[in-house]
């Protein structure tokens, strides 16, 4: 492009930019009040949303509480040397990886299976109270689920009355590392199964009935109406449920696991999370336990995209 | 629609049905055993084995234990009070927020969507978000479980979606009437989208209502405790001692296993009363958030 040529291009944007500026004022004037509407929300953002955000470069620097955030020196990535370094780092990774998978395995599909089975359901009174409650433990808070996981579970607990009863001995659930995982998880589909069926089941009813009469017609049973229509028709609802769980992979649980673990089962239930808490909240050692949440953080992220692009790929389905 | 029924279709039925009812029982039983075991007689009890369904004995000392703890007591008054600020102020907040944003008259939308949805997959995490209230000052005041969580996005934009529903036509003829953005709002389109408000409102509180962690974190004053954090104390660090005080030694790790289970039952009452009143709103808003997607 010739000289001369590029310069009118230039002058041109720089009045637009200049016009546009100029719009935005009046813009802002005329409508101000929607502007001053905006203004707290942005404001709360900026604060307590990027203020953490700023705040993560203590990750990379040698922090005191007396000199703050941008008085503290640097010191590059020792924090993360360490970490990589410290002999718990493999188990957090293990016990934060499997515990995941588990629930990725086990609570997931859960939800789904029920939707189905309450699919099926035709007299529509019971299905509303299985509904009813099923949807209950959701709303109980998660302090009084793992109190009465507590109690039942305990050495001389309900379930080991009963397990007493057809002559087997009684288990310590909650003190022994190798049942961890199991009682995390199940009892995470004890408390979600109800409230996570109650999408799929909205997912199911906006499946176009006359699917159904098409594949009756052609001769296929409830199951292969469930396998042929149902189940593709709540397809992109499962895909963008489970890229949302893939991004809350990493962080997803702290709450639960500290109050359900104790130093017994630390072996196989801290995770990641648990572990910044304690060394971090409880222990007070801020930038190495933030160079820990941020490596936790990169990798979520990580796998939320990577999540997304496979079935972007694979079913079309994605969630940007 | 009645069609005839191959056999194997009427043994999963029958199959379907058994593991429903199934799921009511397991689902349901541990509350009722609660129940009928802080009803119960606490020597009674802890000498019972297998599953209770009905109380044994009937004693209700194990709830006078219990009210007469000042701690539930503060704890209660605490959470009633983290709820109805809370929910106030995220109702605010959001709706500010979800009104501005459904508007197609403002410069900056798509630039501050964008700034909100960045914050739902990446955030400092939780040492940088401590040491930021902290350095707020909020540490060891209700502030503290008050704001840093005053909007949920997600919320955010299934309001903004809602807003965005309601007919332009309403807007413009009272801005011809001169409406501003705010009459606009308070008047137009919030009444106009009561049921999402509603659902929201239910969300907001009952999530104030549970949680625990940000307090655990924030406070050190017991005096500030919310229900839930003197929950924890009771039920997993199990100290039940000083509401057991004037009990012989024997008789005192008994009824502390009736406490337990009355300090479960009062503080989930408040909910286990209005689910059935608001079941209905819950789902409601699930399906809001569906059809979003």
């Amino acid at each position: 492009m010739p000289n001369v040529q590029r310069n009118i291009v230039k002058t041109a944007t720089g009045n637009r930019a200049e016009k546009k500026w100029s719009m935005i004022k009046k813009d802002i004037i005329r409508n101000r009040y929607i502007y001053l509407i905006l203004l707290p929300v942005v404001a709360y953002y900026i604060v307590f949303h990027y203020g953490p955000m700023y705040g993560l470069q203590i990750a990379f620097k040698d922090y005191g509480l007396a000199d703050g955030i941008w008085g503290s020196p640097w010191m590059g990535f020792d924090h993360f040397e360490s970490f990589f370094g410290n002999h718990y780092f493999w188990r957090l990774i293990r016990n934060t990886l499997l515990i995941n998978i588990y629930e990725l395995l086990f609570a997931f599909p859960a939800s789904i299976i029920l939707a189905l089975l309450l699919n099926e359901i035709r007299r529509s009174f019971f299905k509303r109270i299985v509904q009813t409650i099923s949807y209950l433990p959701h709303f109980i808070s998660i302090v009084v689920v793992v109190g009465m996981m507590i109690d039942f579970f305990a050495r001389d607990g309900l379930v080991n009355q009963l397990l007493g009863m057809i002559g087997l001995e009684p288990i310590a659930f909650m003190q022994e590392p190798g049942w961890f995982r199991f009682m995390y998880v199940s009892s995470g589909v004890w408390q979600g199964i109800g409230w996570g069926s109650i999408i799929y089941l909205a997912a199911i009813a906006n499946i176009d009935p006359t699917l159904y009469d098409a594949a009756r017609i052609d001769g296929a049973g409830r199951w292969k109406q469930t396998l042929h229509i149902t189940l593709p028709g709540i397809m992109p609802t499962i895909v963008i449920l489970l890229i949302l769980n893939m991004g809350s992979m990493l962080s997803v649980g702290s709450e639960k696991i500290i109050l359900m673990y104790n130093p017994m089962t630390y072996e196989t239930a801290d995770v990641i999370s648990t572990y910044v808490f304690r060394k971090g909240i409880l222990g007070a050692d801020f930038g190495y336990t933030a160079a820990v949440g941020l490596f936790n953080s990169v990798i979520s992220f990580i796998l939320i995209v990577l999540a997304n692009s496979i079935s972007k790929r694979v079913s079309e389905h994605k969630l940007w | 629609m009645f069609h005839k029924r191959s056999l194997g279709e009427s043994i999963f039925s029958v199959v379907n049905t058994c593991f429903m009812l199934l799921l009511c029982f397991v689902t349901l039983y541990p509350f009722l055993y609660v129940l009928f075991a802080s009803l119960s007689d606490p020597a009674e009890i802890a000498r019972f084995r297998g599953m209770l369904f009905f109380p044994t004995g009937f004693n209700l000392d194990a709830y006078k234990a219990v009210i007469d703890n000042p701690m539930i007591l503060t704890g209660y008054r605490n959470t009633l009070f983290y709820v109805a600020g809370g929910t106030i102020i995220n109702l605010f907040m959001t709706t500010l927020g979800a009104y501005a944003l459904s508007r197609r008259n403002v410069y900056f939308n798509n630039s501050i969507m964008l700034i909100i949805v960045i914050t739902m997959v990446f955030n400092g995490g939780l040492i940088p978000t401590f040491l930021l209230v902290n350095s707020l000052g909020m540490l060891d005041t209700p502030w503290a479980l008050l704001l840093p969580g005053a909007i949920s996005s997600f919320n955010l934009i299934i309001m903004r979606t809602a807003f965005q529903a309601v007919p332009v036509s309403l807007e413009e003829s009272a801005r011809i009437d001169g409406a501003n953005d705010w009459i606009i709002m308070s008047r137009i389109i919030v009444p106009l989208s009561m049921p999402v408000i509603a659902v929201m409102v239910l969300w907001y509180a009952v999530g104030h209502w549970n949680s625990y962690f940000s307090a655990l974190i924030y406070l050190r004053d017991r005096e500030l405790f919310p229900l839930q954090l003197v929950l924890r104390e009771i039920l997993i660090s199990n100290s039940t001692d000083s509401m057991t005080t004037d009990a012989a030694a024997t008789d005192r790790l008994d009824i502390g296993i009736t406490i337990k289970y009355a300090t479960i039952i009062i503080s989930t009452l408040p909910i286990l009363c209005l689910y059935p009143f608001l079941q209905k709103y819950f789902v409601h808003g699930v399906l809001i958030g569906a059809l979003k997607e």
